[in-house]
């Protein structure tokens, strides 16, 4: 059979999938086993054992300065930032993507100007938000809805722009007027769609996040990943980072699922 | 009085004529088929009519009025595709049209209304045929299906022309002649003036009580941007007889092909060039 015919079946597709990562733990366990023998004090690759000792004291136990537990708190502290800028940055995106899309005055109007500055690098402003907003939540939840909001408009106006001319001309001989198109014919067109670009903008979310988390903060996760660098404290940077792999990751899956419960004609109407 | 006038009408793009000097009256209640090559401008016209382009020269009157600039109620449509919304339900997709008329900016209608509204719905998707399928989203229904559903939408907003693009040109043969009968109904049943584009000649003759083509007189390379494309023909089609619905079938005519064809004959081969032993 030729290889492009040839498809696992369910239990074997789990298989392979599990397959890399399997391969990845075990090279990294072999490789912290010839370090730690050699040097039992090695702090670049610590063993299992070592992480999970520290991430329970980070996770069960109040930490001595604070008295907050520590993973708690920066999940906390990082979420909210996160879940706030991406919200704000959605609902921006939402209505001024379907305006440019549906109205060819603002189209003409504020296109070019959005094309502009979402090419600006967002990062390039951060000191300038920490300048004006100071170091605080908002400049945080700002860096992220600036270098968020301007992709997804953009996103959301050529998606509107897809939505087949046919119906808009329906709508029309149907008597509808302009804001009832947009409610009634984008809008709802467009939610399912929108879920599927936010999906796309979490990673860049949590890059700025950790970015500005980075610079200045006093908790997150971002925050206490470069604090503890300084301490070469391997141990606490690799669970902290599979951690927000697994909350990207969980977040991405919940808008998947999200879009497929509340959209059922959505799946339906890109299968036909 | 007629439903639609076509007043010396032109349509150019840039130096490219498409539709020259078009003259049409076409009466109320009327059936046009619009019948012509691809790409002869039947779709352009068609356009014009819904309001989607302006004629660059000339004017169309709706009722003795100028047409609106812009497609409204009183032009419903029918397109071969999309012409549902794929996010509404079967019933919501009929529903819309009253939601739009009567309700304000938030296009919905509630209690007493939307269920005036619902029971219409339902009475005229039993009429297309629909019933029973009103909770499913248009991609669970057949292209006939959707078709009928279209209809169906265009109906339920009461226009004076309805206008339809190839509207079964994608659907078989059978589902095809089903949803003709169902045409000929809506047009008998209510007070409708069509204009319906087809390249389908029997589907034309079968429905159209006008049939008019459209060709470019001039069809040199060099004439094609200068000269439009003009009203070859006009053929009114005798007024339908009592409609003899069959009530079995019934071989009603049987025609031979000539010249005949007859399964590995030589003769078929040799005229294709193939190489067939001569003898």
């Amino acid at each position: 059979m030729r290889a492009i015919n040839y498809r696992p079946d369910k239990t074997w597709r789990l298989a392979l999938a599990f397959l890399p990562f399997a391969l990845l733990i075990l090279t990294y366990i072999i490789a912290s086993d010839i370090r730690l023998t050699e040097n039992p004090n090695d702090k670049l690759l610590p063993s299992f054992a070592k992480m999970g000792e520290t991430i329970d004291a980070y996770a069960m136990k109040p930490d001595t300065r604070t008295g907050d537990h520590l993973l708690w708190a920066d999940t906390s502290a990082s979420l909210t930032r996160l879940i706030a800028g991406l919200a704000i940055s959605t609902a921006i995106a939402l209505v001024l993507g379907i305006v440019i899309g549906v109205l060819p005055v603002m189209s003409a109007t504020l296109g070019p100007v959005v094309a502009v500055l979402s090419m600006v690098p967002p990062l390039a402003l951060l000191p300038i938000l920490f300048i004006v907003m100071g170091l605080g939540e908002a400049s945080k939840i700002t860096l992220i809805v600036v270098g968020t909001s301007l992709k997804l408009i953009r996103d959301i106006a050529l998606r509107v722009e897809d939505i087949p001319r046919e119906q808009l001309i329906k709508a029309q001989t149907l008597g509808a007027s302009t804001p009832q198109i947009a409610l009634r014919v984008v809008l709802p067109q467009i939610l399912p769609r929108l879920i599927d670009s936010v999906r796309l903008e979490i990673g860049p979310a949590w890059l700025f996040l950790i970015a500005a988390e980075a610079i200045a903060a006093d908790s997150g996760l971002g925050y206490r990943i470069f604090l503890v660098r300084r301490y070469l404290s391997m141990d606490v940077i690799l669970p902290y980072v599979a951690w927000i792999t697994l909350l990207a990751f969980l977040m991405d899956l919940s808008l998947r699922l999200l879009q497929r419960k509340s959209f059922p004609w959505f799946a339906e109407a890109r299968a036909a | 009085m007629n439903a639609i006038v076509f007043d010396k009408v032109w349509k150019e793009y840039g130096d490219h004529v498409v539709l020259e000097q078009i003259n049409l009256e076409i009466e109320t209640r009327s059936f046009v088929a619009l019948v012509g090559p691809s790409g002869c401008g039947k779709t352009t016209f068609l356009r014009l009519l819904l309001g989607e382009e302006r004629p660059t020269r000339g004017s169309i009157l709706v009722e003795g009025v100028p047409l609106k600039a812009e497609p409204d109620a009183d032009r419903g449509v029918v397109f071969q595709r999309y012409s549902v919304f794929p996010h509404l339900t079967v019933l919501g997709n009929v529903i819309i049209g009253r939601e739009f008329e009567k309700a304000g900016a938030l296009g919905r209608l509630f209690g007493r209304a939307r269920k005036q509204a619902e029971d219409d719905a339902r009475e005229l998707l039993t009429a297309v045929g629909l019933a029973g399928q009103e909770a499913k989203y248009p991609a669970a229904l057949s292209g006939g299906m959707q078709q009928r559903l279209a209809l169906a939408q265009a109906i339920m907003r009461r226009p004076k022309v309805l206008l339809l693009d190839e509207p079964f040109g994608a659907l078989d043969p059978g589902i095809r002649s089903d949803i003709h009968v169902l045409m000929r109904r809506i047009w008998n049943e209510s007070s409708l003036t069509v204009v319906m584009v087809t390249h389908d000649l029997s589907e034309a003759f079968e429905l159209g009580t006008r049939i008019i083509a459209f060709e470019r007189p001039r069809n040199r390379p060099e004439e094609l941007e200068r000269y439009g494309v003009r009203l070859s023909a006009d053929i009114p089609t005798p007024p339908p007889t009592a409609p003899a619905l069959p009530k079995g079938a019934t071989i009603t005519k049987d025609i031979e092909i000539w010249p005949k064809k007859v399964a590995g004959s030589p003769g078929v081969l040799t005229r294709h060039g193939h190489s067939a032993p001569r003898s």
